[in-house]
């Protein structure tokens, strides 16, 4: 799994709030039995329109936005259980999403693919897009150690929390399955203890 | 102090619990389908690992199968090509697969519990958001990301932090033309699309023990669409008489075991909720929804909430969702001219449902502006529904009826809502571009479809209902 430490990057705001997965990537382009090339129909829908042109008006198709981290309003990866989504988020260059409260599912698919789920108060994502609103450039930090944001312009911050184990794998660059496999006599004298009861 | 029935169940499946790490949980029984499980496949070819328990997974194929001329090839590579890869997959790795043409074939959270395979008290997981379905019969059931699924395939277990729990509790009679549809949109229209996030929920009291287990599934099935990360239901009589006797439900001694064993699962009289909620059936109407998330519902008869009754910072979001829809706020939906119904998914796709609107349309003629598809959710059921001569009946009425798949819940298969249209449909979301790349969808009941589809316009079906109607 890819590693994280630490972020300096300009965000690309999203305030829209409850982006389901079907959004971020829709149910047509799952059909790829591979884990690369998302990127390129991550939020297909809002991106293009029916003619496949460009629509002017949504933010990743704005010049003046880039970078790697994109901040949304609240409840962001609700609905379907795809990790296609975490996979078109990075594969497009994401490794941060910021929100002020997340979908448990798309959650946990970001922490297993090394894509940093980030959540703050309502108040300081409101004053990223502010500060985004202001200067396009303006850039924030992310500290995973530290378990902080900062808007280096302003350089107001806010702690995150992280599950101490999920922090450890992204630092390491460990997955789930090394953890488990290393506990495989656990599991089956767990399975013995089963089958006799 | 006393547990809750999540708690219980957990607990018996912790594996391994150790300070500063989330617990190893034992997953008894994992769901596979062809859109969530090849890269998952891939990892354990990567890695050089076998599939650790084989016999503890079950495949099928739903989401990307076509729902007419099944017996055929499927025309669409990439789907044909997905389809296929499971075929190698299970075969490859020992996994038994009920494919296209097999007689147990359908919807993932429809055949496991029609086989008996989804018991009471067990961890059972799948790529899938709404396993929680399963949850209907008392077991842990939850959806997973493919990096999960390729953990259960590896290691039979998952590493998960305990959940928070909740407890719905509703109580009273269920007026005419109001069903387990209603009581969920209901619930989700209270407490929000994320009001449930990070809880698994059990749903309680007289109105949820007097439902049947079909109905008690499509309360489940919807779980997450409140972002709960499950929803389960205490087993019961109905519980243990809807499994008897099914295909791979414990026989013989082994039946008086397990039954023995089910019957300790309720939680403790003196258990505690980290959250508690109540409602009461009799204020729950047929519901629909308006907007572009599950949370965007109201009873038929009500009015799209205004704008500016939302909070500031969701006034924005509101109106994209409106806009999308084409609906102005503060106006009736009542009377809405529609063109599709689709009655079908995991959620409303079993004899139960197929039954209610077979009895509601006899007789009577879809409108010549609806397209009316049926789609049931497994083998098993579409051939159940001819038996009956529901086939009949569907047809006389102008409804069609295929076979079974996910079909045009997500908009991924050959079944789609043409853009700018609008569809009353069974199904549980209603994200844009779900049903296919700018359709519009309205959530509703079986019942409430059916009226749909009749009138054409969105209705409030207890108008149509006769002492005779199902209700």
């Amino acid at each position: 799994m890819k590693k994280f430490t630490t972020l300096t990057t300009q965000v690309v705001p999203l305030p829209i709030e409850n982006v389901d997965t079907d959004q971020i990537i829709p149910a047509r382009f799952l059909k790829a039995t591979t884990r690369e090339g998302f990127g390129e129909n991550l939020f297909c829908d809002w991106r293009y329109d029916a003619s496949g042109s460009p629509r002017p008006d949504f933010v990743l198709n704005n010049p003046i936005y880039s970078g790697k981290a994109l901040v949304a309003g609240k409840n962001f990866g609700c609905g379907s259980s795809r990790e296609h989504a975490a996979w078109a988020l990075q594969d497009y260059g994401f490794d941060v999403v910021i929100s002020s409260f997340f979908a448990d599912i798309f959650k946990g698919n970001a922490l297993n693919n090394g894509l940093l789920p980030i959540q703050l108060s309502d108040g300081f994502v409101q004053r990223i897009f502010l500060a985004a609103e202001t200067d396009p450039q303006a850039q924030v930090t992310v500290d995973l150690e530290a378990q902080t944001v900062t808007i280096e312009t302003t350089k107001e911050y806010e702690s995150f929390e992280i599950n101490p184990y999920k922090k450890s794998c992204l630092i390491n660059g460990y997955d789930d399955i090394d953890f488990i496999l290393n506990q495989r006599a656990a599991v089956e004298q767990f399975e013995q203890q089963k089958a006799v009861v | 102090m006393g547990k809750t029935l999540v708690e219980k169940i957990w607990d018996a499946h912790v594996v391994k619990r150790d300070e500063g790490y989330p617990d190893i949980l034992y997953i008894d029984t994992h769901f596979i389908h062809e859109v969530t499980s090849p890269q998952a496949f891939d990892g354990l070819r990567k890695r050089g690992l076998p599939v650790f328990r084989p016999a503890q997974t079950i495949a099928t194929a739903d989401h990307n199968v076509p729902t007419l001329n099944q017996h055929l090839p499927i025309q669409e590579t990439l789907s044909r090509y997905q389809v296929d890869m499971l075929t190698k997959n299970c075969a490859e790795f020992g996994v038994e697969l009920y494919g296209l043409g097999h007689p147990f074939q359908g919807i993932v959270h429809v055949i496991g519990p029609e086989l008996g395979i989804t018991l009471p008290g067990a961890t059972i997981v799948c790529g899938d958001s709404h396993t929680s379905t399963h949850g209907a019969f008392g077991a842990i059931a939850f959806g997973i990301g493919t990096s999960q699924v390729e953990q259960v395939l590896a290691t039979q277990c998952l590493l998960q932090q305990p959940p928070k729990t909740m407890r719905i509790t509703v109580d009273g009679m269920l007026g005419p033309g109001v069903s387990a549809k209603d009581i969920i949109l209901y619930i989700i229209a209270k407490i929000s699309a994320a009001g449930g996030t990070g809880y698994f929920i059990e749903y309680a009291g007289s109105t949820i023990r007097s439902l049947s287990m079909e109905s008690r599934m499509t309360i489940c099935n919807m779980s997450i669409e409140m972002g709960a990360r499950g929803g389960l239901i205490a087993p019961d009589e109905t519980t243990f008489e809807y499994i008897k006797g099914r295909e791979f439900a414990p026989k013989g001694a082994g039946w008086d075991k397990a039954l023995a064993q089910w019957n300790t699962l309720y939680s403790d009289s003196d258990a505690v909720f980290d959250a508690e909620l109540t409602f009461d059936a009799a204020d729950i109407e047929p519901m629909i929804t308006y907007g572009t998330n599950p949370g965007m519902g109201i009873g038929i008869s009500q009015f799209v909430p205004s704008t500016n009754s939302q909070e500031l910072s969701e006034r924005p979001s509101y109106q994209k969702a409106l806009n999308y829809m084409g609906i102005e706020d503060d106006s009736a939906l009542l009377g809405k001219e529609i063109d599709y119904v689709f009655i079908g998914s995991c959620t409303n796709s079993r004899m139960e449902d197929l039954r209610a609107v077979a009895d509601f349309v006899k007789g009577r003629q879809k409108a010549p502006n609806v397209i009316a598809w049926i789609v049931p959710g497994s083998k098993q059921i579409e051939q159940q529904a001819i038996a009956e001569g529901l086939d009949q009946v569907f047809e006389a009425a102008g409804f069609q009826l295929r076979e079974p798949g996910c079909s045009a819940c997500l908009g991924m298969n050959e079944d789609k809502i043409p853009a700018g249209k609008y569809c009353v449909s069974t199904s549980n979301r209603n994200f844009e571009g779900r049903q296919g790349p700018n359709s519009r969808t309205f959530l509703a009941s079986p019942l409430t479809a059916a009226a749909a589809a009749i009138t054409g316009r969105i209705t409030d079906v207890r108008s149509l209902l006769t002492e005779n109607t199902y209700a």
